[in-house]
């Protein structure tokens, strides 16, 4: 399973980049299975750490996504919504979900790294 | 006990594999305090000889639409079913499936699904149909619901000339999300757009019956236009065989359209089971209630049908499910997809032409008889009347002229005290309708 | 297979009414009608061979095994659609007066009585089209006893995690707040976590009993101590009924409503997914908050339909029921009398344990109890691991061998869950075969996990692409397309 070393994790399988990229980790993509719907929120919407700005969907599943940090939602990925599918091609890339501008950089550094992300896995699943 | 396969020696042979010597063992963890501790106080069992005899006689203490000539309608009207359809619906291949969980073995059913929904969006002008509902009443409701989700809005706008049925199930639904219903008046017999607009303010949706239930023809352009203008939806409710001949809800602007499905090869079965059934624009796929048969193709590139958008529904959304339906009505869409497919496009139209063809000769008839048609406006294939005569005493007068009806319409609206509905499908004849003239004219007189 | 808009060819077509040219432009207003309406034309024979066609294409419990765990696929016996169809129930308009449909309202009077004896209630309504309605009816009215009371702060509705999906999606149609409630070690309610959520706040508890893992919670009347204790009621969901016919009633559990569901205890015929018929029950508490109508026996003997009803939720769907079900399951009822019904608990018990004793020790058992009408397995817990194998893979495997898999994936609380339910009226040498069948297919998952993964082989089509039928639409066809 990829972990890039460079973002920062969430327990609930979610990753943050340093310019304010959002998206679904590795694991949670191959969890999800086929990835066929997103819907995700307007931009300018102003989120709470841990608010639920969206709704990721596999044929069987419907998962909430939850902001990793609080944040002002500068960008969404419209390519998801024709084209679900690149969350499961490419989750840390083309399959990125939102972008949040002022991030608090204390909030972003409370978040998991790579290797803690990666033993959250073990122990947990 | 009659439907069970075994022997005493084979439930001997079994609890021995199981390890208990009595199957009053299985049971030890029932506790004591919370067991009938005596037989259930029911008649005997019966053999299949006397079973049918005690339905059969029950049966016959019922007057039928077979043995009498029925002029009722209001909702479930008596219509001809071609034999094809009893034939087909005996097929246990569709009677004692369950639901089409494993697509590979439920090809029929899917497929079956697949072109119900292809023809009741045809019929209804809408860009897609889901698997069926519980009936016309529950689908006026579940119209309702989607057009809250959709809206945020809880006022919900119906017209009082939509099936007084059809009001009752909308409030009892309606409570559970403390909507508010709000009927508009009825007006010569009619919802009136101006009414309309003014009451939509606000409104999650418009409800409008066409023709309504007191057989008139609405403006559904107009109340359309009132409800768009107000920014609710437009719930458009259709008798299936009207959409034969009369301007489908798609192409006048309809947001959703649902209505009853029983008059599509279902007997009237004193009032069930019928078919729900619901059309609905593109932009609301994700918010019909129920189930939703799409296309797809296997590994090997063979087409085939699956249970679809499923994330709607209660089993993967539980709380946040669209709806708590489960089942559809499977087998009375079936019914329904080979009635159309029987029929086609001229007996559809023939089977509505003929019904208000008839209504109209009624009425002609019945010109200075005394019964008065109560509304002007253009009717369909039901006739609302005055009658100079207490409807249940004519009732009781009829059935010996081996008539059924009319219906009493003060039962379902205290304002139309002394006003009554017949009702004509394409199974009544001119004979038939001039019998029950010459009744009426009697009784006039 | 060809649609039927495949086999259209304009032009065709056979009549089944008098053919007489009628212009309708005489009776309405021309703007009202409609111009094109492009439906399928097929001659009859066509019409039949694509239903025939359609309906091999399909498996019911006449074709083979149908272990399908929590729908109690039982076999539906033959007598009851030949009396359904009989033309004084068949050919009855619901408005119809009274007089004149004695016949129907005596049998919807006799079966609301025999309801009431099994379940142990005080009163029962007919109305509910399906299980699902049968929940929110009992619901509603649960809603409206409390409000009626001035209790408007019962706002929740605890429910237990290994329940049905329709349990919580109704609870939230009827406008509660839903509460979760984990299961202990047993599979039963975990109590301390049940004390913890009950409060003021609670307006029901649903429970299926037996649960969902085919379990009888032991401890079912200290659960209803708990949530009367707190002014709560209990709701049961007669999904198992089966298990305990004349054995247990839930009126004598503690249950204050429950709904039953026709198409599962007595016999109707599941029609490829409805109509069911999901009649409710309730003590005398709630008598008065029945959906309307219900049928009454008069002082004369004579039978009818009673809208006085004080505080009534109201009406559910039109008119009484689905009337045609009601007779199926009265036929049933009188066929089997009161001993008849607990036999059928008793084979079917007998059924399930004869099963999984036969299945013992191949297959993870998450549970160690005696299990009721149907019972939770699943595959070894290291199959997944060395092969790759899962319980869908399994599932698909068994459609090779012309028999319904079981229900998989639920409960949700056991991974990987298989749940079996193969009914009283199933052979023991069907049961002997299942089981062979299904430690075949374990066996083989080892030896050849491939055949097992890409399963099914012998169906008219293999496993269908979900993913596309989402992301690429195709929920229709139109003529000419």
């Amino acid at each position: 399973m990829n972990t890039p070393q460079d973002l920062r994790y969430t327990e609930d399988h979610e990753w943050l980049r340093k310019d304010g990229q959002v998206g679904v980790t590795d694991f949670a993509q191959d969890q999800l299975g086929d990835v066929v719907f997103v819907e995700l929120p307007e931009v300018g919407r102003q989120l709470k750490k841990g608010e639920a700005f969206g709704v990721v969907e596999s044929v069987k599943s419907v998962s909430d996504l939850f902001a990793p940090v609080a944040g002002k939602v500068a960008k969404v990925n419209q390519e998801l919504v024709d084209h679900p599918e690149l969350i499961n091609q490419d989750p840390y890339g083309s399959g990125w979900l939102i972008a949040l501008e002022g991030v608090d950089a204390d909030d972003a550094a409370g978040l998991l790294d790579a290797a803690a992300y990666l033993s959250q896995q073990e122990g947990g699943h | 006990m009659r439907f069970s396969p075994h022997t005493a020696e084979d439930r001997a042979a079994m609890l021995k594999v199981i390890g208990a010597e009595r199957v009053d063992d299985l049971f030890a963890d029932i506790p004591r305090s919370v067991r009938l501790n005596r037989p259930l106080n029911l008649p005997a069992g019966l053999p299949e000889m006397e079973v049918r005899r005690l339905l059969t006689s029950l049966a016959q203490r019922n007057a039928d639409g077979d043995q009498m000539v029925s002029f009722l309608g209001g909702g479930a009207y008596d219509r001809y079913i071609p034999s094809v359809i009893g034939e087909m619906l005996r097929r246990s291949e569709f009677y004692t499936s369950y639901t089409p969980y494993q697509a590979e073995i439920s090809q029929g059913t899917l497929q079956v699904i697949f072109e119900f929904q292809s023809l009741i969006a045809i019929l209804t002008g809408m860009d897609l149909a889901q698997a069926s509902l519980y009936d016309g009443a529950t689908a006026v409701a579940e119209g309702a619901m989607l057009a809250y989700g959709h809206t945020g809005r809880r006022r919900v706008v119906v017209a009082r000339s939509v099936d007084p049925q059809y009001r009752a199930v909308l409030r009892t639904y309606a409570e559970g999300h403390d909507l508010e219903v709000v009927e508009a008046p009825l007006r010569d017999g009619r919802a009136d757009p101006d009414e309309v607009r003014r009451l939509a303010e606000n409104a999650a949706c418009v409800i409008v019956q066409h023709p309504n239930f007191l057989g008139l023809l609405e403006e559904p352009e107009a109340l359309c236009e009132a409800a768009h203008a107000a920014g609710a939806l437009y719930i458009a409710v259709q008798d299936p065989i009207s959409l034969a001949v009369l301007r489908p809800p798609g192409e006048y602007g309809a947001d959703v359209a649902v209505g009853e499905g029983q008059p599509l090869g279902i007997p009237v079965s004193f009032g069930g089971p019928y078919l729900g059934y619901m059309g609905v624009k593109q932009d609301y796929l994700r918010r019909i209630p129920g189930r939703i048969v799409g296309e797809t193709t296997d590994h090997d590139g063979r087409k085939g049908y699956v249970l679809t958008f499923q994330t709607r529904e209660q089993h993967i959304r539980r709380e946040r499910a669209t709806s708590n339906i489960c089942t559809n009505q499977g087998l009375m869409a079936l019914a329904a997809t080979i009635y159309v497919s029987l029929m086609g496009p001229r007996g559809m139209r023939q089977a509505a032409a003929l019904s208000i063809e008839g209504a109209h000769q009624l009425a002609d008839a019945l010109e200075g008889s005394g019964f008065r048609r109560a509304f002007a406006g253009p009717f369909g294939s039901e006739l609302a009347l005055r009658s100079p005569v207490d409807a249940n005493a004519l009732g009781a007068t009829l059935r010996r002229s081996g008539i059924l009806g009319p219906l009493d319409l003060a039962r379902l609206y205290p304002e139309l005290e002394g006003h009554i509905l017949l009702s004509v499908t394409e199974r009544r004849t001119p004979e038939e309708i001039d019998r029950l003239v010459k009744a009426l004219r009697e009784v006039a007189a | 297979m060809n649609t039927i808009f495949d086999e259209h060819e304009a032009g065709r077509g056979t009549s089944y009414l008098p053919e007489r040219e009628i212009d309708l432009a005489r009776y309405l207003p021309r703007s009202a009608l409609r111009a094109e309406l492009a439906l399928p034309e097929l001659a009859e024979i066509q019409v039949v061979r694509h239903f025939t066609g359609l309906s091999r294409r399909n498996h019911g419990v006449d074709s083979g095994f149908y272990p399908l765990g929590s729908c109690t696929m039982k076999y539906n016996p033959k007598i009851n659609e030949d009396t359904a169809r009989l033309p004084g129930f068949a050919s009855a308009h619901p408005y119809q007066s009274e007089e004149t449909v004695q016949g129907a309202l005596q049998l919807m009077w006799e079966l609301q009585q025999d309801l009431q004896e099994i379940t142990g209630m005080d009163a029962v309504s007919l109305q509910p089209a399906a299980g699902a309605q049968g929940e929110f009816t009992g619901i509603l009215m649960i809603r409206a006893y409390h409000r009626l009371r001035g209790d408007e702060g019962r706002t929740q509705v605890i429910i237990p995690d290994s329940a049905h999906g329709t349990n919580p999606a109704t609870a939230a149609m009827a406008g509660f707040e839903v509460v979760h409630v984990p299961s202990d070690e047993r599979g039963g309610v975990d109590l301390d976590a049940l004390h913890a959520v009950v409060s003021e706040k609670t307006a029901a508890l649903m429970l299926t009993n037996p649960n969902t893992l085919g379990l009888f919670d032991e401890r079912i009347q200290e659960i209803a101590q708990v949530v009367h204790g707190a002014g709560g009621l209990l709701y049961y969901d007669g999904a198992n009924l089966n298990a305990v016919l004349g054995r247990s009633r839930p009126g004598d559990m503690g249950f204050d409503v429950v709904h039953l569901n026709l198409h599962k205890t007595f016999s109707t015929p599941h029609g490829g997914g409805g109509p069911g018929s999901g009649p409710v029950g309730v003590k005398a508490a709630l008598k008065d908050f029945l959906p309307m109508p219900t049928v009454t026996q008069r002082a004369d003997g004579s039978y009818g339909l009673d809208y006085e009803i004080p505080h009534s939720i109201g009406q559910m769907r039109s008119f009484y029921g689905n009337f045609g079900m009601l007779v199926r399951a009265y036929t049933y009822i009188r066929s089997l009398g009161g001993e008849g019904l607990l036999g059928v608990a008793d084979d079917a018990v007998l059924n399930a344990n004869y099963l999984l004793a036969r299945l013992r020790g191949s297959f993870y058992e998450p549970y160690d109890r005696t299990p009721k009408h149907e019972f939770v397995i699943a595959p070894p817990r290291d199959l997944k691991k060395e092969t790759g194998v899962r319980t869908l893979d399994i599932a698909k495997r068994l459609l090779d061998f012309s028999v319904h898999p079981p229900t998989v994936y639920f409960p949700l609380i056991v991974d990987e869950a298989m749940m079996l339910e193969p009914t009283e009226t199933e052979t023991r040498e069907t049961l002997d075969a299942f089981a062979d069948i299904l430690l075949g297919i374990l066996k083989e998952a080892q030896e050849d996990p491939e055949v097992v993964k890409t399963a099914p082989h012998d169906t008219v089509v293999g496993r269908l692409d979900e993913a596309k039928a989402v992301r690429a639409p195709r929920l229709r066809e139109t003529l000419g397309a």
